[in-house]
């Protein structure tokens, strides 16, 4: 779906016509499990990869860009306020509108679609590091220095370890936030699973845009559930404290 | 740092000050004092007396700004500083585990720095578990959250002995501590300290924690050294009013904790049948000694050791044994 | 740079179009948003209150933060049909968890002293509720209002798909308006997204009692690194 106007068919539903359409298919009900299922390797299967992929792209770079201002703001303290305007700004942009301005500068493609949602993950990305960083206990510091630990082996040993809740709380809600725009996304020719949305709301087609938003929500809560359960894995230490 | 002669180095401050800019006082000025090997000497003195400071530059916490500190004769300055912490053992008040580690890790953090095996980790970390008296084989693998503030300092003196450094250097450790906890690690660490002798300073605001952990007590005032004693020394003889002060009115009754029965000379046994004296151990201090007599309402007191008599004490034997050594002590 | 100027005259050119689109904007988000308030605040505070159901009352704005909102119109397109209501019950879906969530930190974060010294006074349940719990939590509920304005005003603009009018609406009809029509559009949404924002921020600050405003700047700092906060809202769509 490429930029231009949608808006719900004016008349009756445009049904697709492949094979034999099931009586559920003409009445065009709200969803047709039999068409979803016998579609979904051919329709919603690469889209879902798509998905997956754009955001994947998305909150990688997002966080590598994140991580490299945060550790430049834990250490030049200046760096934080302008770069959290910066991202901030980026954050508050409503999507579409987003998306629009930036297909002016950069064309309609995947390019311009990653540059937005990248834009949009750093604010929390950055901003959950950052407060990882500055969150590591003083005492446990102070015992790092005292035991003879270089700057280094203090930042990868005992700060970063002990960040990593916040970072990971960060990456999780950058990576639901990135689901969720990638759909918009697709208005400018992204691809996803905004596709299936965009196209059969424009046909009609029921069964097409319900099927396709209940796998982007599917996809959003699995990968929220599977980020809480890696983040469990990677920080045991969390959970385990002495009841007083 | 030689960690292989372990426990026997000497500490030594010569004319050590810090300044810091801005501030025409010095923290700590022309700070001079000898730690003998295997002893622990206690810093004391009221908040802002440069105690901690004094503490920290010894493993360059804090930079020395003139003087020297040496370990062995050999400058702190003259080693790595990375290299002058990990042989030295830091215990503070926050104690400063690493809530992300297992016990075991915590402990197993300088060896790990310098390269032990996880199997001789492991087997250290037990060792050392087992002797600040908690449970190897069920606490090793927990982390540091799951303990309250007493087990997470005795994890915290475990990880500052991990590779047995010949110099402990303690900032307030037991002061967040509840008084019966305190109480149960000070003598705890007192046992250890007999068992591994290390070189100790201690830091504390607390002075009958000074007075109990310290061979020799440095008391502090304005960055500068006012008294530097044994305790009994400090406690007979404050060298003015300042320090008279800080020990307490009531320094009379505090020595008396600091002497045991040992150190009387005491009268013949009691003939046989003499039995019904109220009996004290040897090994008691004299405090125990006259509280009993007090409560007993008794006159004298039967000495016992291994719980057979080998003489009798009275109130007049303590009094005038400690204003004995009073006198000698002034002259 | 070319776009941008055509864009202002544009702007300049149809400003009776961006009046209604706007009206009708707003009206969407704030019918919404009234729904919202009326649902989540009262169960946030009364579960708060009870300190009961956090589990519920903590994970529900995760699992809101989570919902594609262009997914949850599609499919709310699917059930509801097409027009204005589908739209509300979509925005309706996607503001209350924030607005629950922090309703119920708010007043179960409390300082349970106060607390109880209201109780020792003795305050009944509803006197503790209104005069010591309500006043204390009100920076933190409202900046969970703020937040979820903010983020329905700005998921307002894909309502347009669904038939529910405001100025998306000028956003993806390329057809009529032109790519200057789309950029003003554009930029239009981002301005009112940014003023209500700020608007809010100076409502919060007013309705925040003067001795609890470090408080509330301390409270939105400690909700980036506790995990079950919202520390964010779910970008403007």
């Amino acid at each position: 779906m490429i930029s231009g106007l949608i808006t719900p068919a004016a008349g009756g539903p445009v049904i697709p016509t492949f094979g034999k359409s099931s009586t559920c298919v003409v009445q065009n009900h709200q969803f047709c499990m039999s068409w979803f299922l016998d579609n979904f390797s051919s329709r919603f299967q690469p889209r879902l990869l798509e998905h997956i992929e754009l955001t994947a792209i998305a909150v990688g770079v997002g966080m590598v860009i994140a991580f490299a201002a945060a550790l430049l703001a834990h250490t030049q303290s200046w760096f934080e306020t302008p770069f959290s305007l910066l991202a901030a700004f980026f954050y508050t942009i409503p999507a579409l509108a987003f998306f629009e301005v930036m297909v002016q500068v950069t064309g309609i493609n995947r390019l311009t679609a990653e540059i937005a949602l990248v834009s949009y993950t750093l604010l929390i990305l950055f901003r959950n590091t950052l407060t990882g960083l500055r969150a590591v206990p003083d005492d446990a510091l102070q015992a790092a220095e005292a035991m003879g630990l270089t700057r280094r082996q203090t930042l990868t040993r005992v700060e970063l370890p002990l960040a990593l809740p916040p970072i990971m709380a960060g990456i999780r809600i950058a990576t639901v936030t990135t689901i969720s725009l990638t759909t918009v996304a697709a208005y400018i020719g992204a691809g996803g699973l905004g596709e299936p949305i965009f196209d059969g709301i424009q046909t009609g087609f029921k069964t097409e845009f319900v099927a396709a938003g209940f796998l982007a929500v599917a996809l959003a809560l699995v990968a929220d559930g599977l980020l809480v359960i890696v983040q469990r894995l990677l920080t045991p230490w969390a959970r385990r404290v002495r009841r007083a | 740092m030689n960690q292989a002669d372990s426990g026997c180095v000497e500490i030594a401050f010569r004319e050590v000050s810090k300044r810091y800019e801005g501030r025409p006082e010095a923290a700590v000025n022309r700070l001079s004092f000898e730690v003998p090997p295997g002893e622990i000497c206690v810093l004391i003195g009221p908040s802002g007396c440069g105690k901690t400071t004094a503490l920290k530059m010894v493993n360059r916490l804090i930079a020395i700004t003139d003087g020297d500190i040496t370990i062995d004769g050999r400058s702190v300055n003259a080693l790595e500083v990375t290299q002058l912490r990990r042989g030295i053992g830091y215990v503070f008040q926050q104690i400063g585990l690493f809530p992300h580690m297992s016990v075991e890790a915590n402990i197993g953090s300088v060896p790990r720095l310098l390269g032990w095996s996880k199997q001789r980790i492991r087997a250290r970390a037990a060792e050392l578990l087992s002797l600040v008296g908690l449970d190897p084989d069920a606490d090793l693998r927990r982390y540091p959250g799951e303990f309250s503030g007493g087990q997470q300092q005795r994890i915290g003196v475990a990880r500052a002995m991990a590779v047995d450094p010949p110099i402990m250097l303690m900032d307030e450790p037991f002061g967040a501590i509840d008084p019966i906890t305190r109480e149960r690690l000070q003598d705890d660490f007192l046992r250890l300290h007999r068992e591994v002798r290390k070189t100790i300073i201690f830091v504390t605001h607390d002075i009958d924690e000074a007075i109990k952990m310290g061979d020799r007590i440095a008391i502090m005032r304005d960055g500068q050294l006012v008294q530097y004693a044994t305790s009994d020394e400090l406690l007979a003889s404050p060298a003015n009013d300042f320090v008279a002060s800080f020990v307490g009115a009531d320094r009379g009754l505090k020595r008396l904790r600091v002497w045991t029965l040992r150190d009387l000379t005491l009268d013949p046994a009691p003939p046989a049948g003499g039995d019904s004296l109220p009996s004290v151990e040897v090994g008691r201090s004299l405090r125990d000694a006259l509280s009993l007599l007090l409560t007993e309402g008794a006159g004298q007191l039967t000495v016992t050791e291994a719980g057979k008599p080998i003489g009798t004490v009275t109130l007049e034997a303590i009094t005038s044994a400690v204003a004995q050594d009073r006198n000698t002590a002034a002259a | 740079m070319q776009t941008l100027i055509n864009a202002f005259s544009f702007f300049g050119h149809h400003l009776d179009l961006f009046r209604d689109k706007t009206i009708a904007h707003l009206a969407i988000s704030f019918a919404s948003i009234g729904v919202a308030l009326a649902i989540a605040i009262p169960l946030g505070v009364w579960l708060g209150h009870l300190h009961r159901g956090s589990f519920f009352a903590i994970n529900v704005s995760n699992i809101g933060r989570a919902l594609p909102s262009l997914a949850v119109i599609s499919i709310a397109i699917g059930i509801v049909g097409i027009g204005f209501a589908n739209t509300m019950v979509a925005l309706v879906i996607l503001a209350a968890p924030v607005m629950l969530t922090n309703a119920y930190v708010a007043v179960d974060q409390v300082d349970t002293n106060a607390v109880q010294a209201a109780r020792a006074m003795g305050m009944r349940p509803w006197q503790v509720l209104m005069r010591v719990e309500l006043p204390l939590a009100v920076p933190l509920i409202f900046a969970g209002i703020r937040t979820a304005t903010v983020y329905v005003v700005a998921t307002a603009t894909l309502a347009t798909f669904a038939g529910g009018g405001g100025l998306g609406d000028i956003i993806v009809n390329e057809a009529t308006y032109g790519s200057a029509g789309v950029v003003a559009g554009a930029l239009a949404i981002t301005v009112l997204a940014f003023a209500i924002d700020g608007l809010l921020a100076v409502v919060q600050r007013a309705v925040t009692p003067r001795p609890l405003r470090h408080l509330a700047r301390r409270a939105s700092a400690a909700a980036t690194v506790r995990e079950p906060l919202p520390p964010l809202p779910a970008p403007p769509q």
